[in-house]
């Protein structure tokens, strides 16, 4: 079931769109918002709100690689995996990440406190190589900052 | 030397409505208002401004391909997806000066007498969707945007639309997909998106370098714009630099300066021990240009002639001690990645030539291989695919396979990667 | 018409088209997945390319997608261009990078359209050396198989799922090369139209289910044409046998008839002909136990016809032989038709209306030319499905043209003309006495009575400018849906409404024959659908006989008491308790037929016929229409055979003289034609018994058929000696004219290189046009426009709900409602429970709520229901599903007692 702050976000985006069914991306942010990931019950719920099948709205989320459709810990790592943070180390801080977290991509930490996974440039190559936790971008890494920047996030 | 679109950021900050109009903010739309449309998009296609998204598209050539005498809304839309990996020069002015995009998108919307707009802003770029937010708000505040702008009887509103990934987004049929709500695949053309785009409505998408410049051409002519360039391409261009180079960062210069001046000048040279072996000159799906094309200036007829294309201007430079194999690998793994799946070539084709680099840097590349490759880099091209990710997609490996044939043959042969850096 | 060069020769074709079906249309070959006829084009699967050059002087050409390129005149491609041949067969490469190769275990092969392809393309040698990617099948219900890993991605499935038929729970997923089609979650795909998947797809990832349970390749099934016992449409169909089962129906294209699609009723709906309950004896009930053969029987009812007082009872689920050969035996006087009253009433009604109205039914492809659509009183989807998929068409058809005039793109432009349409339909409206599945597509949809909706009808005839009474008891929301109708018609070019045995109320035929009749006095060009029970209701009506309740009088009053019944259930003509006392009162009842159904029960001889699939035989659809079915294989035992030759064969040891001289199928035609005038020219139906193409007849086997004279080694070593078919011009074997037969009697579309459902393109004229020689089927009434028929002045009264009682009416179900298909498992699986429905107001009043009992009295007799709610339904109203085992209620409407 929807909350009814999903359900009211949600009305306020069909305001600006001429038929329902083009607000299911800003529905499936809201969501993903307000419980980090869209369980097949959040895709049918949606369905129903916009007036779709829960299979069009499926298709929809499946499409974008930043709708999860399985669960995801407290905090998303994205890590850019794009040529200029290739050329500048992506490699190296790959490794510390995955052995930091003792996981690889696509898992979650067994504390469901970290989700690892790659990203296509995140537009900051003068700054390689970069990751974001959340909403938060780090730039010009090394291998020795993970840590510090991990214990931020609990 | 003038910087139009850049000289008023400060590292650090965004532009707010008054320090914005105290730079001459919203002169551009004042005086657009006294044009008619057709004014506008005469002037602007008269500027011979070419599209900074990456196809270099004369701006005002699109907008009179919109039918002006139709009934119904019309939409304008900036691409800010910015996702071209190597490309970083649209955030600069996301964050440092929204007002002036949307100035420019008030004139452009004006020009095809769009009522509404949206900027299309990629995931990842959060810090420009809180200053576009709040420079919207600003702008409908002081009555730039919603009802009767400026008494004029114009009427525009305007959205931030925030994605959830994928490269394709920024193709700008699929762009116009993903806005309805859809899968972003791409549209055939014709119709264009001028004649049938956004919910089936004539639609205007441009760059945000692009709708960034409109206030300044209208504000101070094209003879102005003109004279900022050093080539017969108009006005300044934003350049970057990514690598091993000592100062990567980007630089809003006179369209036409050469890659030496930017490699060496601006971006301060190669860092110690690195010497420069190549570099795509234009973002990820450029053909590389080597140091035989340092003194090529950059703009779109002569990088173009160089065999590659300006592209989005910021350019990923190659380094003796990087893999071009693995380079490519890894530019391709892209590409794969973000094929829509909607047609052949593109879905299939690219997994393939990823799935050969990869061997090919595990030393268990073939001969056969390399044909592999060099065959896909043709079947890929444009015309062949639906959309043009998949032959942006082969211009590295094409002209990898040109200039670094060595290298490619070196992992045959040795049944290695001679850089020991392979991806895993 | 335009002048174009194709490799260096020159062709007229015609303008506007794309490359593809132009090429195809000239009997080229060229390689495609993403197209389809009646999808369009989207050009995804890019295998269509050729060249294309400026001019002359242009040897460099240009690779484009003949799909997507609009015919021009002046211009000049190349198929064998080597670029783009290379570039072809790059394709299938691609796509073989992650097909399975599993050719000899797929449901497909042998008839795979990507083998075809492949084949075609040249593509022999695999390039690809990594890892392929797998994925999960899902389980997608009764009909459809789902192997994903066989997917080429050609996106065909959706589109036909979704923007086609109006699919809702079947998408797309995931992005990439991950890209996946199915359901957001395991389970039975809704659609009626389901199985079509099964053609549309070009290789193996849906599959017909219920042939792989009794799986046979494409190539070693024996086949005929034949025609869909479903519905009263009459959609043609191919069915295939092997080992004396009936193993597949698929689509046996009919540009005027179903195209390229069936329903999903009609394409699983055959598993009767295998069913345990088949009659495979003749038997006689008095003398059971005793060991007797068939002349022992025939002697038996020699004996009863002579000393009995005789009536015969027709069907309208048997042929016109069949009925003819009953009619002749017991003679005209005694010759009764075999439909419930209300059925009868209302075929009467539909026949006179079509004969001696102006206005011209339409076929199932000119419906779909349609601008404007009224439906009075008919849930489609449940009565008549197919013609669901007409109107679906029928509704784009002003968008889509504004679309055109906007984009300038050609219709076939398929994601084009979609995007610029968005979400709009023409205009369409949709009365019915529930809300039906269609709806969605309604300007308007509207529920109340059928006899007010009759009225409504009339209301919109007169502001037609019909010279009828006003009514004036009308809500406002009803006159303003009137209005708004009649505004719609008129701006319509070519308006189509639609009514029928659904709504089981005469006034609405009327109404619908008025309206129509009003737009030709403005010389529209309206059509005008009227639906018909069963798939030969229209030609036993056309046959003529007398009512049922007469037979059931006869009887009663003892002017009778020996009945013939050919193929018919009477439980399924009365309700119990009368069809009961019917029996009581019967002497003798012989009856031939294929199901030991409730009406065997009471029979005192059984006489085993054959199935559709067994049998030669005419039928007459709704648009009248006279098709030909032909026998697929001859029947396990010798005791079975068609209904006629049993009928022939009584009026042999009767020495009934009507019957005289009577062996062949083609006599019996020749019989019927001369007997009954409206029936002249069905002999031409299809070629004679003795006709013959280079001196051969026309096998039912594929030349490839394998396994012949191992296949009985169980029983015999010696390879048995084949039937004879003295009855048509095919033979049982793979023997005979290798070359494409009649358009009327080909058996299966194959052709060289082309061994799947694709191959149909070589049959047509052009590209979704016409067979070869014409589509079969013969037209037999146009409308007749005498001046017999102006308008209907009687309009129904107005419902009143009747304190205590219900009114009856039926409600159709796709899966259910029919009496054969209901064999078949999946079906019975998607068969509702029998229910009473009922207003939310008389669920009150009789303090009952959903899944409780309700106990109704029907002519003093109780019947037991479970209740379902509708709001949508009128207060004094309650649905029954029609036709539903089990609910015991035939004759709707009527009241019954609470
Ligand atoms: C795969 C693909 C990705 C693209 N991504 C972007 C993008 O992120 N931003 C952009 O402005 N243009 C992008 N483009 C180009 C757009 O399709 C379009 O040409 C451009 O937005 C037009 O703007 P302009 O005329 O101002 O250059 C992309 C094109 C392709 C084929
Ligand atoms: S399942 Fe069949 S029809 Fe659907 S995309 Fe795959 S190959 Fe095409
Ligand atoms: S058939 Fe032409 S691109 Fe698929």
């Amino acid at each position: 079931m929807l909350t009814p702050t999903e359900i009211s976000k949600i009305e306020h985006e069909l305001q600006h769109v001429p038929v329902k069914k083009a607000a299911v991306i800003e529905a499936l942010k809201i969501v993903q918002q307000e419980r980090r990931w869209v369980s097949d019950e959040n895709v049918e719920d949606i369905a129903t709100l916009l007036g779709m099948s829960a299979d069009e709205v499926d298709s929809v989320a499946t499409f974008y690689n930043l709708i999860f459709r399985r669960p995801v810990g407290r905090h998303v790592i994205l890590v850019c995996d794009s040529i200029s943070c290739w050329v500048m180390g992506y490699e190296d801080l790959k490794k510390a990440l995955m052995d930091h977290l003792q996981i690889h991509y696509g898992q979650t930490t067994p504390d469901g406190r970290f989700t690892l996974l790659p990203n296509a440039c995140l537009g900051t190559c003068d700054h390689a190589p970069a990751l974001m936790v959340d909403n938060d971008l780090y730039r010009d890494l090394t291998p020795g900052m993970i840590k510090n920047i991990l214990d931020k996030y609990v | 030397m003038e910087a139009p679109l850049t000289s008023n950021i400060k590292p650090g900050v965004s532009l707010d409505i008054k320090t914005y109009e105290a730079t001459g903010g919203y002169q551009g739309l004042r005086k657009a208002m006294q044009m008619t449309p057709q004014e506008v998009t005469a002037l602007v296609k008269e500027s011979n401004l070419r599209g900074r998204g990456g196809a270099g598209f004369s701006t005002g050539m699109k907008w009179s391909f919109v039918p002006m005498n139709v009934e119904g809304p019309k939409y304008l839309i900036c691409n800010a997806d910015e996702m071209e990996p190597g490309t970083f020069k649209d955030r600069w002015l996301l964050e440092g000066n929204p007002h002036q995009l949307i100035e420019g998108m008030i004139i452009s919307a004006y020009a095809i007498q769009a009522t509404t707009s949206f900027v299309f802003l990629r995931w990842a770029y959060k810090q420009a969707a809180q200053e576009i937010r709040k420079a919207i708000a600003e702008a409908y505040a002081a009555g730039y945007l919603g009802n009767n702008i400026l008494g004029r009887g114009f009427h525009l509103e305007m959205h931030l639309h925030t994605g959830v990934g994928r490269y394709m987004c920024g193709e700008e049929t699929a762009l116009l997909n993903s806005l309805e709500g859809k899968r972003a695949v791409p549209r055939a053309k014709p119709p264009f998106p001028q004649i049938s785009g956004l919910f089936g409505k004539p639609t205007i998408v441009n760059n945000v370098e692009t709708l960034s410049y409109i206030p300044h051409i209208v504000n101070k002519g094209i003879a102005w714009f003109q004279s900022l360039s050093r080539t017969g391409d108009g006005g300044t261009k934003i350049y970057g630099v990514s690598g091993r180079v000592n100062k990567p960062g980007a630089w809003e210069l006179p369209m036409g300066v050469t890659m030496r001046e930017l490699l060496e000048e601006y971006a301060g040279g190669m860092q110690h021990g690195y010497s420069f072996r190549g570099a795509l000159p234009g973002g990820a799906s450029t053909d590389f240009l080597t140091s035989a094309h340092l003194d090529v200036p950059m703009d779109f007829t002569s990088v173009a002639a160089a065999g590659s294309r300006l592209g989005t201007g910021t350019m990923v430079v190659l380094d003796d001690h990087t893999c071009p194999v693995g380079f490519v690998h890894n530019l391709e793994h892209f590409f794969a990645q973000e094929s829509c799946g909607f047609c052949t070539p593109c879905r299939e084709g690219l997994p393939w030539t990823e799935k050969i680099l990869y061997a090919l840097e595990r030393g268990e590349g073939t001969e056969e291989d390399l044909e592999q490759l060099d065959l896909h880099t043709r079947l890929l091209g444009p015309g062949n695919t639906f959309c043009a990710l998949a032959p942006g997609a082969m211009e590295p490996l094409q002209s990898a396979l040109k200039y670094f044939r060595e290298d490619f043959e070196q992992h045959v042969h040795e049944k290695k990667c001679p850089y020991g850096n392979y991806t895993h | 018409m335009a002048t174009i060069h194709i490799d260096g020769k020159t062709y007229q074709v015609k303008e506007g088209r794309n490359l593809l079906e132009t090429c195809l249309s000239l009997g080229l070959d060229l390689p495609y997945f993403c197209w389809h006829p009646a999808l369009g084009s989207v050009g995804a699967c890019r295998q269509c390319a050729v060249k294309t050059f400026r001019d002359e002087q242009d040897t460099k050409g240009r690779l484009v997608m003949s799909c997507m390129e609009p015919v021009k005149d002046q211009l000049r491609l190349s198929i064998s261009d080597k670029e783009a041949a290379a570039f072809r067969e790059q394709v299938i490469g691609w796509l073989m990078t992650n097909h399975p190769h599993d050719c000899a275990v797929c449901d497909e092969g042998g008839s795979c359209h990507l083998q075809d392809m492949t084949v075609m393309t040249g593509h022999s040698y695999r390039n690809y050396h990594f890892s392929k990617r797998t994925h999960k099948n899902q389980y997608l219900g009764p009909f459809l198989n789902h192997e994903m890993n066989r997917c080429i991605q050609c996106y065909r499935c959706v589109r036909f799922y979704k923007d086609f038929a109006g699919g809702k729970d079947m998408d797309v997923f995931a992005a990439h090369n991950h890209v996946y089609f199915g359901r957001h979650r395991d389970g039975i795909l809704e659609s009626e139209f389901s199985g079509n998947l099964a053609e549309v797809c070009p290789t193996g990832v849906f599959t017909d289910k219920t042939l792989k349970q009794h799986y046979t390749r494409k190539w070693d099934m024996t086949y005929a044409p034949s025609v869909c016992q479903g519905c009263g449409l009459g959609c043609n169909i191919i069915a295939g046998e092997r080992y004396g089962s009936l193993r597949q129906i698929t689509t046996r294209y009919n540009g005027a008839v179903n195209g390229y699609f069936l329903c999903d009723r009609g394409r699983y709906g055959y598993e009767f002909v295998n069913s345990s309950r088949r009659i495979k004896q003749a038997a006689v009930r008095a003398l059971t136990g005793t060991d007797i053969g068939t002349a022992e029987v025939l002697q038996y009812v020699k004996d009863k016809l002579a000393s009995g007082k005789v009536i015969g009872i027709g069907s309208p689920r048997a042929s016109l032989e069949s009925n003819f050969a009953l009619q002749q035996l017991v003679g005209r006087p005694h010759f009764h038709l075999g439909m419930s009253d209300t059925e009868h009433d209302l075929t009467t009604l539909a026949l006179k209306i079509l004969r001696q109205g102006h206005v011209r039914t339409p076929s199932m492809q000119e419906a779909a030319t349609a601008d404007a659509v009224v439906i009075l009183g008919e849930d489609l989807l449940n009565t008549a499905p197919m013609m669901a998929l007409s109107v679906r068409q029928a509704v784009n058809r002003q968008p889509a043209q504004e679309a055109m005039n906007t984009t300038h793109v050609a219709n076939w432009q398929d994601a084009a003309v979609r995007e610029a349409m968005q979400d709009k339909h023409g205009p369409c409206f949709i009365l019915n006495v529930q809300p039906t599945r269609l709806d969605e597509l309604a300007t308007v949809a509207y529920q109340t009575a059928p006899e007010t909706i009759a009225r409504i009808g009339f209301a919109l005839a007169r502001a037609l400018g019909a010279p009828l009474a006003g009514i004036n008891d009308l809500t406002d929301q009803e006159q303003q849906l009137v209005t708004q109708m009649a505004a719609a018609l008129m701006n319509a070019a070519r308006p189509l409404v639609i009514a029928g045995y659904g709504s089981a109320c005469e006034g609405v035929l009327r109404a619908a024959s008025n309206i129509c009749e009003a737009l030709h006095q403005h010389a529209k060009p309206s059509m005008l659908v009227l639906t018909t029970p069963e798939c030969n209701s229209m030609g036993l009506e056309m046959l003529g006989g007398l009512r049922l309740d007469s037979a059931v009088d006869a009887v009663m009053n003892g002017e009778a008491d020996t009945v013939i019944i050919l193929e018919n259930d009477l439980y399924r003509r009365l309700d119990k308790h009368a069809a009961d006392n019917f029996f009581r009162r019967c002497k003798e009842v012989i009856l031939i037929d294929h199901l030991y159904n409730a009406t065997a029960e009471k029979a005192t001889v059984l006489l085993p016929a054959g199935t559709f699939a067994e049998s030669d035989g005419t039928m007459v659809n709704n648009e009248g229409r006279a098709q030909r079915f032909l026998q697929v294989y001859a029947p396990a035992t010798t005791a079975i055979q068609e209904s006629w030759r049993w009928l022939l064969q009584l009026g042999r040891v009767t020495n009934c003289e009507r019957l005289r001289n009577m062996e062949f199928f083609d006599d019996v035609i020749h019989a019927l034609t001369q007997q009954v005038r409206c029936f002249a020219g069905i002999e031409k139906l299809t070629p004679p018994a003795d006709f013959r193409i280079a001196g051969q007849k026309i096998p039912r086997e594929p030349h490839r058929y394998s396994g012949r004279t191992a296949m009985l080694a169980n029983i015999s070593v010696s390879e048995p000696k084949p039937p004879v078919d003295g009855d048509t011009p095919l033979s049982f074997t793979m023997e005979g004219y290798r070359g494409e037969p009649p358009s009327s009697v080909i058996p299966f579309f194959w052709w060289p290189g082309w061994n799947s459902v694709q191959s149909i393109n070589k049959f047509q004229v052009e590209i979704g046009g016409s067979l070869h020689d014409g589509d079969p089927g013969k037209r037999l009434i146009e409308p007749g426009g005498n001046g017999q028929l102006t308008f209907f002045t009687d309009v129904p009264d107005h419902f009143v709900a009747c304190a205590g009682h219900l009114q009856l009416v039926p409600l159709y179900h796709i899966y259910g409602s029919e009496e054969l298909s209901v064999h078949t498992p999946g079906i019975a699986e998607r068969m509702p429970a029998p229910y009473i429905m009922l207003s939310p107001e008389d669920a009150r009043r009789y303090q009952v709520a959903e899944q409780h009992q309700l106990q109704v009295a029907v002519d003093g007799h109780p019947y037991t229901f479970m209740v379902k709610v509708n709001p949508a339904l009128q207060r004094g109203m309650a649905g029954i599903p029609a036709g539903l085992p089990g609910t015991g209620i035939v004759n709707m409407p009527q009241m019954a007692k609470v």
